[in-house]
């Protein structure tokens, strides 16, 4: 029987670069209507699912808050895509639920194993942030709540809902949220894969789809001097209409095939974690070589789930770095400078050798964000991950002056290591959001960089 | 369509369960103790699928109030499908210095439990075709020095579901001994997980799979069958030097 965890219990938290924090107390809220450990001393701060890469979703010496435990839906309306529900429910429940009636994410991550009240406190982007924006342009409502007690039922014009989408926890706990979800006609995204040679490639393709597809990235091979990769646009596919992208191998959407199926069913897994790091030089330049040429067709159609999460097919990848884990290091420049501040990033990475196998370049478009804190600001966006070794910080405090000239920031769901000056830089607004902290809530990335 | 009655929804093996059959479009009777967790839960399950969700608010513990709450539970129409889900994992340590501890850990997981089964395989004698869930626990095939007590109610509950489905056998009703091992739940939050610990959606499922084809008893994850059977024959001279 449930008894509603009152008692905090030990528990060795984790995030997804591997890094982990056991000096930390796990309490399970009974259901949204409970209100918070009153009781403690010790600082608060929301678990989610432990995706984003580095210290954020820590607070050593305080009490975790497993926001999983809220994964309730509240209502659905299929006619018109409102969606309300617990914070704790995770995006591929929410497309499990909607997608055969009709309907999708309006934003979603590379990871669909996200929970809703980590896409908001991190404004979560995707694919299609040149057209559709944040994660938190779609909320229409969300409850949070507060040490004091109170219920905040909050609407995008206030002060305190901007500075909880993209709070980093900070606020208070989520407990639900209200978004609108949009119309799609089938569960198949119809996909164009495009190589280029040069990031000029990489910027005249991306001028060139940003009004017709919805969905634009590209893969860069950061080993190749001058840069190459492969560009991917799509749009979500028409079902059983004639026309040469869809006809026959759209499916009705009420058959969603079993890889939607989430977590621990039937997924491979990377079940151990290897001595050493599978990722280094030699196997790099290998698999660079592999994909870039691998013959894929033009124009192809496929179910959502491999095009927008890609990597969830394979549990625990993250192990694969090793013993020792990777950083991310995730940054956005302004339009002005971006192009060049890129180029330079990449020639000085293929420099130091030191590469990553998962490097993704996208222009953010011009729609305002809706956080004090949001990452997204308009211009280009690189990610990449590395093993983590020791000649890592010297290449991330070359990268961050080039960010630095160029109007930049870091994203703080993808960071362990930024300086608290390059957080300030980037965010100049950290200190309006810092009014705005529930003053029981803190966490190890936050006293990182504000100490 | 079926009309599922869950005795214990707050637990999370319950929740799962429930939500599998929500999805199915089945009609869904809750009990457990706290009404406002309760409300949530008919949102979510209506959500998903639900045909109706009906709630009850009320401590199975309290055997007296069994026979009205299984009226209520079938007054819109008749019950074909339950899971008895409910427990509490007293912490055995605790319990050594306690008499009153441990025999209120054995009323809830036991004598309640029986209680309602009892009450339950006379309603369900003139329905053909239903089917009950047990949750026990592999913890009952052994007693251990870890949670002998947990233990011994979990046996008398095994062994008392299992005789009433022999019992109900001709009258076309079966009944599932449903043996879990380490599931990661809220009342297991304060223990370390390991490799043969399991998620609550996958025992849930396998539940739902093995009542739908009448199996008498299921092992969950399918390995425990091995592991308990390994340990329930291992000699007792061992289990005193070396106890698990």
């Amino acid at each position: 029987m449930s008894r509603p965890l009152s008692v905090p219990t030990t528990t060795s938290l984790q995030s997804w670069g591997r890094l982990s924090e056991s000096n930390q107390q796990a309490w399970y809220p009974s259901g949204r209507h409970c209100s918070l450990p009153g009781d403690s001393n010790s600082s608060l701060l929301p678990y989610g699912m432990g995706r984003s890469y580095g210290d954020l979703p820590f607070n050593p010496g305080g009490l975790a808050l497993m926001g999983r435990a809220l994964d309730r839906f509240i209502s659905f309306d299929a006619n018109t895509g409102e969606l309300c529900c617990e914070s704790g429910v995770l995006l591929g429940e929410i497309l499990q639920l909607t997608v055969p009636k009709g309907w999708f994410l309006p934003v979603t991550p590379g990871s669909q194993f996200v929970t809703v009240g980590g896409a908001i406190a991190n404004d979560v982007h995707g694919k299609n942030h040149h057209r559709a924006g944040c994660f938190g342009n779609h909320l229409l409502e969300f409850e949070l709540l507060r040490s004091s007690g109170d219920r905040l039922q909050l609407k995008p014009n206030d002060p305190l809902f901007a500075a909880t989408v993209a709070g980093l926890g900070l606020t208070g706990l989520i407990t639900w949220a209200r978004m609108q979800l949009i119309p799609v006609r089938s569960n198949q995204m119809s996909v164009e894969s495009i190589r280029f040679e040069g990031l000029d490639g990489f910027f005249e393709l991306s001028k060139e789809s940003d009004a017709s597809h919805d969905y634009t990235v590209a893969w860069v091979d950061c080993l190749a001097s001058r840069g190459r990769g492969i560009f991917f646009r799509a749009n979500h596919a028409f079902a059983g209409v004639g026309s040469e992208e869809g006809s026959c191998a759209t499916q009705p959407l009420r058959t969603e095939p079993l890889r939607t199926k989430l977590l621990r069913t039937k997924r491979r897994s990377m079940p151990f974690t290897p001595p050493v790091s599978l990722v280094n030089g030699l196997s790099l330049r290998a698999f660079n070589a592999l994909y870039f040429h691998w013959p894929r067709k033009r124009q192809d159609t496929q179910h959502y789930d491999p095009f927008f999460y890609p990597l969830d097919s394979i549990a625990h990848w993250n192990r694969m770095y090793g013993p020792a884990g990777f950083y991310q290091y995730q940054f956005v420049v302004g339009l002005r400078d971006g192009a060049a501040a890129i180029s330079e990033a990449l020639a000085e990475i293929s420099r130091a050798g030191l590469g990553s196998f998962l490097a993704v370049l996208k222009v953010f478009g011009d729609r305002p964000s809706p956080g004090l804190m949001s990452f997204p600001q308009p211009g280009y966006c690189l990610a990449l991950d590395f093993p983590r070794q020791p000649q890592l910080m010297a290449l991330f405090q070359r990268l961050d002056r080039i960010i630095l000239n160029a109007q930049g920031r870091l994203y703080p769901a993808k960071d362990a290591c930024m300086s608290p000056q390059m957080f300030q830089q980037g965010y100049p607004r950290w200190q309006a959001f810092a009014q705005h902290i529930d003053p029981k809530f803190s966490s190890a990335f936050w006293r990182r960089v504000t100490g | 369509m079926q009309r599922v009655l869950i005795l214990g929804a707050q637990s999370a093996i319950a929740k799962a369960f429930a939500r599998q059959h929500a999805a199915r479009g089945d009609h869904l009777v809750l009990v457990a103790r706290d009404a406002q967790a309760l409300a949530h839960a008919v949102q979510d399950f209506m959500v998903r699928g639900a045909a109706s969700v009906q709630t009850i608010a009320q401590d199975l513990a309290q055997v007296e109030a069994h026979a009205s709450l299984w009226q209520s539970a079938n007054a819109q129409g008749p019950i074909d499908t339950v899971l008895l889900a409910y427990g509490v994992l007293p912490d055995q340590e605790a319990n050594e210095s306690s008499v009153e501890e441990t025999l209120r850990g054995f009323w809830v997981n036991a004598n309640s439990a029986i209680a309602l089964l009892c009450l339950m395989a006379q309603g369900m004698k003139s329905r053909a075709g239903a089917r009950i869930g047990v949750i026990s626990s592999v913890a009952g095939d052994r007693g251990r020095k870890s949670n002998y007590g947990y233990g011994a109610a979990k046996a008398a509950l095994s062994a008392y579901a299992l005789g009433m489905g022999q019992m109900l056998h001709p009258h076309g009703v079966s009944v599932t001994v449903i043996k879990p091992g380490f599931v990661d739940t809220p009342m297991t939050a304060a223990f370390k997980k390991g490799p043969l610990w399991a998620q609550p959606e996958r025992v849930a499922k396998e539940i739902v799979h093995a009542m739908d084809s009448r199996r008498p008893i299921l092992y969950t994850p399918f390995f425990w069958r091995w592991i308990m059977m390994v340990i329930a024959h291992l000699p007792e001279s061992l289990l005193r030097r070396r106890p698990i």
